[in-house]
């Protein structure tokens, strides 16, 4: 049996950067085949550098990549996708801007080939606290905050440093459940999407992003408890962001770890050796291995 | 030149004030000459006497303001629902009284048929039958091998049996999802809620077929729909109109015995409004007598049933959190500018009160920027409008097309669930429209409820909910304004009003041909009046 694709939602009101981010990751592909579903095709949906055809609503992009609209029929869409071959290594889904991207991963879930890694939601910084107080949209913006497992605060570069003080008090004040990292729109951290490569080395910090995040790998010397591991980990306090790899449970089982945020999961043994690549938020990360010890 | 033809009839209805009743109509070239005595319209010159419509009476023909062609495409699928309903072929299926009655419905399809297809059916209404719920064991008792699915009457909901589950790999345990409830075996009970849920299993069926616009077949089904209820005009209220769609379209509306108009506007929420608008305006071009394009439908929300509009306080009576936006709402006031410049008429779909407050909001600020003369925004549905909203409808020289249909389908379950007794006793408040001058329109969304304006327009007049309850009794119109929301009425919200929607000189020969008079009979028995069939641009169609 093939292995399901690993599938990435990514949801934020018009203007938060969802389309400045997925071509970003499109840049970043480095050899990854991804397929990306848009909620449209609008003038600048996918640079226009990207694209090398369309044929029968597919449109293929350099590396391998393919994008497509999601219209009335997420579910068509995706099985028309994953019919593909060879098939995508990575799916991302753009949301609409009203779309609820808890509900679209939900919908992502009912194919047995795709496992949700998780959901990342964009704000605004400018317009954040705006949109959330306004009559028609607050509700639906703060549903899809709490829906995500990773928030990016884009665009902080837009701000003075008191207004983007006031926007951190704002969201520290909302106790989300998700990590927040700030961005800003020219520099995305693509692998906190992608997740860590498994060699920290090959990783593609840009020279920004190195000072706001730190990667590494963890090497246990035996077997864990995997799900103590996984709720401590994916606790936004411990300032782990992302992480892949492959451990061993309790009961001698080798199992492939994925965390994204406050999201994570096991699944099937892997073959590489145990090891646990990590990226966390820069400054001291609380990794309280001996816990998680038999 | 050819002589003109002169109907000779018991009555005629005409809907123009200045001569609202006759008994002869002269028609030359599918139009009308005029309505009047015969000795008037003998002045016309050489003209032949047609007396086959010597005992009927004819209002102008019905014109169904908001449907779908789809309504066409489900009659290839079993027929599922409670109350009895005609078919295209004008023979009325009976109602399934019953989940064993949608059984036997479906078990008789499956006999007929071979073993390689799958059994669709459509219009199922379980909320009549107490609390027992379908389940994929239910189905199963139709096939254990083949794909079995039906979808509900709301087209919200569907039920499948074991084998299309299986087919769409939904057969597992750890499914977690809102819209795919798991029996005590962890497996899903073959109830699946909501279009994504739904379609995977659907597709099995063959139903998402029922989803899909305009191939031939669907619409000569919803040419033979119309006659069969009066209806001489109709919407496809929304459809994506790829260009392949457009071909199809011209071709069967084109065809010499097509008997009804199809007004289509464009739903293409997935293009940028400037987009959008361009595609209206090239489209527009392509308009045709029999199909007319250009405008444009946008959705604010979902539906009310579904708990998915968008509420205002105090929200849903269940407790049910508030619905969703299906466009964002700076997209619908950037599209309603751009329309509005461009003279691209919108049709916006609003259910819930607080979707009509942005569209209202949308509409006051497009005014503000750009003048729209006679620009005819209509809100469909519009279910929930109160009075002051609909004075901001009329301040904004906007129109709306209600819902009426609902009370009798879904008024119980808006009183018990939905809204509450207070707001549904408002819902679709036609009487307040017309009291605040608003230009109305009422209609069926057909599939989701019977294309038949007839029953309609009795729907408005008596407000009757399923289990004869009036609700809102002081929103109840007069039998003489709810023919004409059917006609004049809804030509107006598409901008046909001088071609259709009354019987006068210079309009289309458009006739709904009936057995009984609308106004000798008690309003309680609109919707059983007979229909003969219609005439259609001067064309005779009997049903």
């Amino acid at each position: 049996m093939t292995p399901p694709i690993p599938t990435i939602v990514i949801g934020g009101y018009l203007g938060a950067g969802k389309t400045t981010l997925v071509n970003h990751l499109l840049r970043t592909a480095a050899g990854r085949r991804i397929a990306v579903l848009v909620n449209d095709f609008g003038d600048l949906a996918i640079d226009a550098d990207l694209i090398l055809g369309a044929e029968g609503g597919l449109v293929s992009l350099a590396g391998g990549c393919v994008c497509c609209t999601i219209g009335d029929d997420l579910i068509g869409v995706l099985e028309t996708l994953l019919a593909r071959q060879p098939r995508p290594d990575l799916l991302l889904i753009e949301t609409s801007g009203v779309g609820l991207p808890g509900a679209v991963a939900q919908t992502a879930g009912l194919l047995a080939d795709l496992c949700l890694e998780g959901i990342v939601v964009l704000l605004d910084a400018e317009t954040i606290q705006t949109a959330s107080a306004d009559r028609y949209l607050g509700d639906t913006v703060l549903r899809q905050m709490a829906q995500a497992d990773l928030l990016l605060l884009n665009k902080t570069d837009l701000l003075e440093e008191a207004d983007l003080a006031r926007v951190r008090a704002w969201l520290s004040g909302l106790a989300l459940p998700a990590p927040i990292i700030e961005t800003d729109h020219t520099q995305l951290p693509g692998d906190l999407v992608f997740g860590p490569v498994t060699s920290p080395k090959a990783s593609q910090h840009h020279a920004h992003a190195e000072t706001l995040f730190k990667t590494g790998v963890f090497h246990p010397d035996g077997p864990l408890d995997l799900d103590k591991l996984g709720r401590d980990l994916s606790n936004p306090r411990s300032g782990i962001l992302r992480a892949k790899g492959v451990l061993t449970d309790l009961a001698g089982v080798r199992r492939g770890v994925q965390l994204a945020g406050r999201r994570w999961r096991l699944s099937e043994p892997s073959n590489s050796p145990d090891a646990l690549v990590w990226i966390a938020r820069a400054g001291a990360v609380d990794w309280p291995w001996p816990r998680w010890k038999p | 030149m050819q002589p003109f033809t002169l109907f000779r009839t018991r009555r005629i209805y005409t809907l123009n004030p200045a001569n609202p009743i006759a008994t002869h109509v002269a028609v030359r070239d599918g139009r009308i000459l005029g309505a009047g005595p015969l000795e008037d319209l003998a002045g016309w010159g050489p003209h032949k006497i047609d007396d086959q419509f010597a005992d009927k009476v004819l209002i102008p023909g019905l014109i169904e303001g908001h449907s779908h062609l789809t309504a066409g495409a489900v009659w290839r699928f079993v027929y599922c629902g409670v109350f009895d309903v005609r078919g295209p072929d004008g023979a009325v299926v009976p109602g399934r009284r019953g989940i064993e009655a949608v059984i036997s419905a479906l078990s008789e399809r499956a006999a007929a048929t071979t073993e390689d297809q799958a059994i669709g059916g459509w219009g199922f209404d379980p909320i009549y039958f107490g609390a027992a719920r379908m389940s994929r064991h239910d189905l199963d008792q139709v096939s254990m091998a083949r794909p079995v699915g039906i979808l509900h009457a709301s087209n919200h909901i569907a039920n499948v049996n074991s084998a299309a589950l299986a087919k769409a790999g939904l057969m597992r345990l750890g499914l977690d999802h809102p819209g795919i409830p798991l029996g005590d075996d962890g497996f899903p009970t073959g109830e699946l809620k909501g279009p994504e849920a739904m379609m995977m299993a659907l597709r099995q069926v063959g139903l998402q077929k029922a989803f899909v616009t305009g191939d031939a077949p669907t619409l000569k089904a919803f040419g033979q729909l119309a006659v069969v209820a009066g209806v001489t005009t109709a919407t496809d209220l929304g459809g994506t109109l790829r260009d392949q769609d457009i071909d199809v379209l011209l071709a069967e509306t084109g065809a010499e015995d097509f008997p009804v108009r199809l007004v289509a506007p464009l739903r293409a929420m997935e293009m940028p409004p400037r987009q959008m608008i361009d595609r209206a305006l090239q489209l527009k071009t392509r308009s045709t007598e029999q199909l007319r394009l250009g405008a444009i439908k946008m959705v604010a929300d979902g539906s009310i049933q579904g708990f998915s509009a968008r509420m205002r306080w105090p929200g849903y009576f269940n407790g049910a959190p508030n619905g969703l936006w299906y466009t964002p709402p700076t997209t619908l006031a950037e599209t309603y500018a751009l329309a509005l410049a461009a003279g691209v008429q919108v049709h916006t779909h609003t259910n819930g009160d607080e979707a009509t407050d942005l569209a209202l909001d949308c509409m006051e600020d497009a005014l503000k920027r750009h003048t729209g003369p006679d620009h005819r925004f209509i809100l469909q549905h519009c279910q929930l409008a109160d009075a002051a909203q609909f004075r901001r409808i009329k301040a904004l020289g906007m129109g709306v097309n209600l819902f009426a249909n609902h009370h009798f389908y879904w008024g119980e379950q808006h009183r018990a669930m939905t809204v509450g007794p207070e707001r549904a006793e408002r819902m679709n408040a036609c009487r307040t429209a017309l009291d605040n001058g608003v230009p109305l329109a009422i209609h069926s969304d057909a599939p989701i409820t019977p294309l038949n304006p007839l029953f309609t327009a009795w729907a408005a007049v008596t407000r009757t909910t399923a289990a004869g309850r009036t609700l809102g009794d002081h929103e109840r119109i007069t039998v003489a304004e709810a023919l004409h929301a059917v006609t004049l009425g809804a030509a107006w919200t598409l901008k046909l009003d001088g071609e259709i929607g009354s019987i006068e000189t210079g309009k289309k020969a458009d006739f709904c041909v009936l057995e009984d008079d609308p106004f000798e009979i008690a309003p309680e028995a609109l919707k059983d009046l007979r229909i003969w069939g219609t005439v259609q641009g001067g064309r005779i169609f009997p049903a």
